[in-house]
């Protein structure tokens, strides 16, 4: 059975006067039928890690580590077989602000029929109709220009262009911004029917209330590292990383309160734990990089978790 | 206290976002306004905050009606009004570093600067107020957006979806600081958002927009 088994992954960014550390030994696997979280806030590396997967790094990038899809090794592979196997046709790509990835000119339709067109042989070639069905369209909704989708309708166009070519795998850049809570509800129903219909969606977000409702499993991203993996109700009930905590204590339904501080630039991180200058539970230990480890399928990087 | 009487509104006269609505923000009170996509929110936002003129009623400051919005709204009204938009990106010059932000207001009205007492309340360091927009993250450039909207002590504060773009603790720190400036100096708060569970936590009380008319306050 085909999965992503990401190991080691490290993405550093080279500019004339800095280094920035993107991503750091980032190390996950995702299942079809299983649908992972990645949640942390803006600036700490989630969408670099999904532009690496699908080789959408600028130039400067430097990628360590390697992404298995299957056989292949997403990071090493060329444009050409990333283009031809994999964008699109085991990987879709639901983009961040959908509503700015479509062409202004052309109808939903249009652009559909052209991904389609390209996706599959005219044989076996789905209609526009039956994708967008899947995606909760209504066939006379993909006749609309962009600027007349509002912008659930942007979203699920986006959608249904991300399984035209029948991916088992969608990643999803932070769907649910500026979408309000009757949208939201039905963005998570729609990405639950996606995971029963053995896809496996790797949800990019920094909303924990929609990561809550729709993810098997949530990983928590600060400063380019996973700082904590384990099963949704678990790192929100109990999280046992100290960023995690704050991150979960912080909500409006919870304490409310926000973690002191601020996250550290890429560009100059504290040695040893990137949350220590945060953290209230910091000791001399902490100097040294916590690695991430597992206890009954919960992994936490701390070197003294709650 | 902040009025709004029979505000119609929207950006064609025949096809009006929302019809005659009432809305009160009292001092020191914070009123949470929910409502779904499209239901003309932002648009009673901006009437509010004296940047978008309406097709027909007024909103009137501490009892006097003003008698402009946009560049015709005389400054001693304009400048009693701060406002926090969605998105911080789309509010700021790009050509302006951080401390720059933060300063135009006081610039603007011939005021002393008090960029390093904003930044400190929005715990801004200095690394990061010399930097341009494009250089912080976007709960880093709201934080300098709420700087920006305090610099003139508003008596009001208009808050539109400002948490949209921000993490839970990036949300949670930004509130802080407005609740710490409402008790200090009794503003009345605005605060616009879809969603609920945080405006149940944040605001006094909560109005619902509803697309075709708003029940008085």
């Amino acid at each position: 059975m085909v999965g992503l088994t990401v190991d080691s992954l490290s993405v550093r960014f080279t500019l004339p006067d800095a280094r920035v550390a993107a991503v750091s030994d980032v190390s996950f696997s995702l299942a079809p039928g299983e649908c992972l979280a990645l949640v942390g806030e803006s600036g700490c590396g989630k969408s670099v890690l999904a532009s690496a997967l699908l080789g959408f790094l600028p130039g400067n990038a430097e990628v360590a580590g390697s992404a298995m899809l299957g056989p292949l090794d997403l990071l090493a592979a060329s444009d050409q077989v990333l283009s031809q196997q994999v964008r699109g046709r085991q990987i879709g790509l639901v983009p961040q602000s959908p509503a700015a990835h479509l062409t202004p000119v052309r109808t939903a339709r249009a652009q559909l029929d052209e991904a389609l067109r390209h996706l599959h042989p005219a044989e076996t070639r789905p209609s526009a109709d039956e994708v967008a069905k899947r995606a909760g369209l209504q066939p006379a909704d993909l006749d609309l220009y962009p600027h007349q989708l509002s912008g659930g309708m942007a979203q699920r166009v986006a959608t249904a262009l991300a399984l035209a070519g029948d991916p088992w795998m969608i990643i999803a850049d932070e769907p649910t911004t500026g979408l309000d809570r009757a949208l939201v509800d039905a963005l998570v129903a729609e990405l639950r029917l996606l995971v029963a219909d053995g896809r496996a969606v790797l949800l990019i977000t920094h909303d924990l209330a929609a990561a809550r409702r729709v993810a098997d499993r949530i990983a928590v991203m600060y400063a380019g590292r996973l700082v904590e993996v384990g099963p949704a109700h678990e790192v929100l009930d109990s999280p046992r990383h100290p960023y995690a905590r704050g991150l979960v204590d912080s909500l409006p339904d919870r304490a409310f309160t926000p973690i002191r501080g601020l996250p550290p630039v890429l560009t100059d991180l504290p040695p040893g734990c990137a949350f220590g200058p945060r953290c209230d539970r910091v000791t001399a230990e902490c100097s040294d990089s916590p690695q991430l480890t597992v206890l009954n399928g919960h992994a936490v990087a701390c070197h003294n978790p709650c | 206290m902040l009025t709004a009487s029979g505000i119609t509104a929207g950006y064609h006269p025949r096809r009006p976002v929302i019809t005659d609505v009432d809305l009160t923000v009292e001092s020191g009170a914070t009123v949470g306004l929910a409502g779904p996509s499209g239901s003309g929110k932002s648009t009673l936002a901006r009437v509010l905050s004296l940047l978008h003129k309406p097709f027909a009623g007024s909103v009137s400051i501490d009892g006097t009606v003003v008698g402009g919005f946009r560049y015709r709204a005389p400054r001693q009204y304009r400048t009693k009004i701060g406002v926090l938009f969605q998105q911080p990106r789309l509010s700021v010059d790009p050509r302006m570093t951080l401390r720059q932000v933060i300063a135009e207001p006081s610039r603007a009205n011939g005021k002393p600067d008090r960029v390093d007492e904003l930044s400190g309340l929005v715990a801004l360091t200095p690394d990061l107020l010399a930097r341009r927009a494009h250089e912080v993250s976007d709960g880093q450039l709201q934080r300098a957006c709420l700087a920006r909207a305090l610099a003139l002590r508003p008596a009001y504060l208009v808050c539109d979806e400002m948490t949209t773009m921000l993490d839970a603790s990036t949300t949670a720190a930004l509130v802080a600081v407005i609740r710490d400036y409402q008790s200090e100096t009794g503003a009345g708060v605005l605060a616009i958002s879809h969603d609920t569970v945080l405006l149940e936590r944040w605001a006094d009380r909560v109005e619902q927009m509803r697309t075709e008319r708003m029940p008085t306050g």
